[in-house]
Order: C-alpha cells, then sequence, then structure tokens
C-alpha cells in the first residue's frame, strides 16, 4: 500500500462507480425482501452498514494475528456475534421494525456483502482505511436500498415514511396504489432498472457479452 | 518490556500465524470475545424486550376484542374493561391464592406445571401449566365473551395464540396469534388478518359435545373447520391441534363447564 490513502474516493466509489449492489450484484436478497417500504428499508441500510463498519475494523485490527486456516471462521464468528447484538437492540428498541424485517436482519451474517469486504479489503488493509471503505460499501447498499423502498412505497401505497404523499383514490384523490410494487418481483425489475440505467451512464460497468452473435450470414456469400 | 521472551502476550503474537498454538488460542481467544459479547447484550436487553412483548400481547388483545363485531358497543356498555381472571386448570374454578400480579411468579415454579402423557399430548407441549390467567366480559351478569390463551407447536416452533369464546362457548369470536416462528409467507400468514378473519362464527362441538374444530387441508367443508393456508399443512394441523388440545378435557374443558353452569 504505497500509494497515499484517499478517503473521498474510497468513501465516495461504492456509491455508484463501484456500488455493491449493481456492480459486483451483493446482498440482492435483503434488497428484495425489505424493500416494501422506506422504514424498513433504511433500518436494514443502517443496520449492516454499522455490522460492516464494525466487522472491517475487529478484523482489520487483528488481521495480522488471524492465522489462514481459520480464517474465514473467525470472519464469520465475527460478523454474527455483530449481527446478534444489533438484532438483540433492534427487538429492544425498534419492536415493530424488527418484527417487520424477520429473519432477515439475521440473514445479514451471510450477506455476500459483508464477508466480501472483510475478506477483499479489510484483511489487508489498516483498520482506518477498512472502516472508511466499508461505510462507504454501506453506504452504497443503502442507496439502492432507500432507492427501491422509497419507489415501492410510493407506487404501492402512495406513502413516504408511512406519511400519505399522493392522495389515495378510494380517499377521494386520484392515485390508485399499484399492488404489485408490495411484491418481492417489481423489486426485481427496479433493481434490474437501476443497473441498466446505472451502466447507460457508465458503459464501462457493462461485462463483456458472453457469446457474440454470428455475424450476418449474407455478407460471407 | 526489556526482553520479548518475558512478556508471555509479545511472545505469543511474535508466534508464526501457522503454528498450532497460536491457530487454538487465537480461536478459543476469538469466540471467547464473541461469546461475552452475545451474551452481554442478550442479559442487557431482555427486560426491555419483555416489555415489549408484553405490550405487544396487551395491543393484539385489545385489537382482538375491537375486531370481533359489536364488541366495542359491549365493552363501553360494561364500562370498556374486561376482567382478568387467573383460574386452575384442573377444576376450571377461579384460584384462590393466585393472583394476576403473583401468576408469573407462580408459573416460573416448576411445581406448578403438569406433565402430559403423550396419549393426551396433541398439541407437543410436554407438559403444562396448572394455572392460566383468562379474560372475561360481561353482559349484565351474564359471560358475553372468554379470551383463552394458547400455545401449541407449529412447524417451525412454538405458536401462542388468543383464542376468543362467545358466550355460549361453542362459537368462535376470533383469534388473535400473539406469537410465532413459522416460514414467512408460507406458515407465517397465521398472522394475517385475512386469515384470522375466517375464525369468527366457526362452530367447536357438534350436538353430541364433541370437539369438531379443525384447520382444512383446503377449503373448509363443515361449520366446524376453518380455510387451510396453501403450503402451510402442518401449521395449519398445529393449530387444530392447538385448538383441540386447550379446549379438551387437559386444558379449559373443566373451566368452559364450569362456564356453561353459570359458576363464573
Amino acid at each position: 500500500m504505497a500509494a497515499r490513502f484517499d478517503v473521498r474516493r474510497t468513501l465516495t466509489e461504492p456509491l455508484i462507480r463501484q456500488n455493491p449492489v449493481t456492480l459486483q450484484i451483493l446482498g440482492i436478497c435483503s434488497a428484495l425482501a425489505v424493500t416494501t417500504s422506506l422504514s424498513t428499508a433504511l433500518t436494514m441500510s443502517v443496520s449492516l452498514t454499522v455490522v460492516l463498519t464494525l466487522s472491517a475494523m475487529i478484523i482489520s485490527v487483528i488481521r495480522r494475528h488471524i492465522p489462514d486456516s481459520i480464517r474465514l471462521i473467525v470472519q464469520i464468528i465475527i460478523v454474527a456475534s455483530l449481527v446478534i447484538v444489533i438484532d438483540q437492540v433492534l427487538q429492544a428498541y425498534f419492536a415493530d421494525i424488527s418484527s417487520a424485517l424477520s429473519i432477515y436482519v439475521s440473514l445479514i451474517t451471510t450477506n455476500c456483502l459483508v464477508l466480501g469486504r472483510t475478506e477483499a479489503y479489510a484483511r489487508h488493509n489498516p483498520p482506518l482505511h477498512a472502516a472508511v471503505d466499508a461505510f462507504g460499501n454501506g453506504l452504497g447498499y443503502s442507496l439502492i436500498l432507500l432507492l427501491v423502498g422509497g419507489l415501492r412505497e410510493v407506487f404501492g401505497r402512495g406513502q413516504l415514511f408511512g406519511w400519505q404523499v399522493l392522495p389515495l383514490a378510494e380517499a377521494g384523490g386520484w392515485f390508485t396504489p399499484l399492488s404489485l410494487m408490495l411484491l418481492a418481483p417489481s423489486a426485481f425489475f427496479l433493481l434490474g432498472g437501476v443497473i441498466w440505467a446505472i451502466r447507460t451512464l457508465l458503459p464501462t460497468q457493462a461485462e463483456a457479452p458472453d457469446h457474440v452473435p454470428p455475424a450476418d450470414v449474407r455478407a460471407i456469400e | 518490556m526489556a526482553g520479548t521472551d518475558h512478556n508471555p502476550w509479545r511472545r505469543f503474537l511474535a508466534l508464526p500465524n501457522e503454528s498450532r498454538t497460536k491457530t487454538l488460542v487465537m480461536a478459543f481467544l476469538v469466540s471467547g470475545i464473541c461469546a461475552l459479547m452475545v451474551s452481554g447484550a442478550t442479559v442487557l436487553l431482555r427486560p426491555i424486550q419483555t416489555a415489549n412483548r408484553a405490550a405487544e400481547e396487551q395491543a393484539r388483545i385489545a385489537e382482538l376484542v375491537r375486531g370481533i363485531p359489536g364488541m366495542t358497543d359491549l365493552l363501553e356498555q360494561s364500562g370498556g374493561t374486561l376482567s382478568t381472571v387467573v383460574i386452575d386448570l384442573d377444576d376450571g374454578r377461579a384460584a384462590q391464592d393466585v393472583t394476576t400480579e403473583t401468576f408469573a411468579t407462580v408459573l416460573a415454579d416448576t411445581a406448578n406445571w403438569t406433565a402430559l402423557e403423550p396419549a393426551a399430548d396433541i398439541a407437543g407441549l410436554a407438559q403444562r401449566p396448572d394455572y392460566a390467567q383468562i379474560f372475561l366480559l360481561r353482559t349484565g351478569e351474564e359471560i358475553s365473551l372468554v379470551l383463552l390463551p394458547l400455545t401449541g407447536q407449529g412447524y417451525g416452533g412454538r405458536i401462542d395464540a388468543i383464542l376468543a369464546l362467545e358466550g355460549d362457548m361453542n362459537t368462535i369470536a376470533g383469534i388473535a396469534i400473539t406469537g410465532h416462528s413459522e416460514t414467512p409467507g408460507l406458515g407465517g400468514r397465521i398472522e394475517d388478518p385475512s386469515w384470522q378473519a375466517r375464525f369468527p362464527g366457526t362452530l367447536l362441538r357438534d350436538e353430541g359435545g364433541e370437539l369438531r374444530f379443525g384447520v382444512a387441508r383446503g377449503t373448509a367443508s363443515t361449520p366446524y373447520q376453518v380455510d387451510g393456508i396453501t403450503g402451510a399443512t402442518r401449521t395449519g394441523r398445529g393449530v387444530s391441534n392447538m385448538v383441540q388440545f386447550w379446549l379438551g378435557p387437559d386444558g379449559y374443558g373443566p373451566l368452559l363447564r364450569a362456564i356453561n353452569r353459570g359458576e363464573f
């Protein structure tokens, strides 16, 4: 690590350019499941960011002393303990949201994003750098989750954070809620749309096609 | 620290990562610290969580009562509150020496639990408490509604519910699931108000007095059945068994007979 550490770059790069969800397609499961409303998406984002940052820091602090043979299990045990603590805190102070998130908080443990960042970055970098990188990645994940959650809540219920922003047709307004938005497939569509939009704007993110279609046959004739 | 060799901690850290001692000690250290962290959080936060759960259960009882047609009017007439009674499950009468305040401590004592015979234990509980806390609503002198807490074994774990019976002790007025760990989206749908809305009006016993209630495997075909949830047969069976057990002779059977005799 001879190059100077650029805090701003490490922090902002994962927001769009290196976004863990849209570029690396990590953490999709929770992005589909908990984005039916903005408040659950926000709670999930905060929980994941906290777990990610803390685990990256802890693992980075002891990185020189983790024997290679038990590396993964040590990382997982640290992540899992942090997740249990967060889950307990949520159950104690945010009981409603905790029941809405159901098992997905516990599933942060198996969220590829957390293990991916600790394995790829925190294991080789000093604590502060690892924390900044993890926080940036957490923010990138949060950005996508809040975007999808906000869109789903607005179009599915006409609400934001539980506040009625669009007047419902049944209450005398003009807006008819799209129930599809509250089902999991809509998150897929939205996520796909976001990925398409980003890759259109930043063509470097587009993957090379696996197959090249055969050239126009008539040209050979 | 003059020499690195004299401080065992430094000597340990200086070991190569591949050494067996270091691997073992690191494994134990990490798991020990993590265990401390997890148990610390659990123990410190448990009182708040219990309070939350109690508040949630109260809210569900209130919601259950509100959801039963005509219940709000009844509540207003009778002063707006349900009376809480601790009953002795064995003889179906109000317990003499247990009050709602001491109820929790009494249940914490294993001597106040009865082991169940495997044949009678259809709800998979293994044991049941000797006392239960129920809620009664009266219209004048007559009992018009009884709320009975139930517990049973579902697919993913315990199911806790509160069943409301009308004054005839045979018609279900409503059900509220207060706790469960069924699969979200499948068995977890026992939480859905739309499924619970199928309970009111369902009968428990036929003319002969035999307990016939059950959750159907598909659509209900008798007045004693409730539609099942697709893909959640075992959850449905769990709910059936729970109701069958708790309204039977080992559960609230004696209490229901006592109410029918007019002893309450």
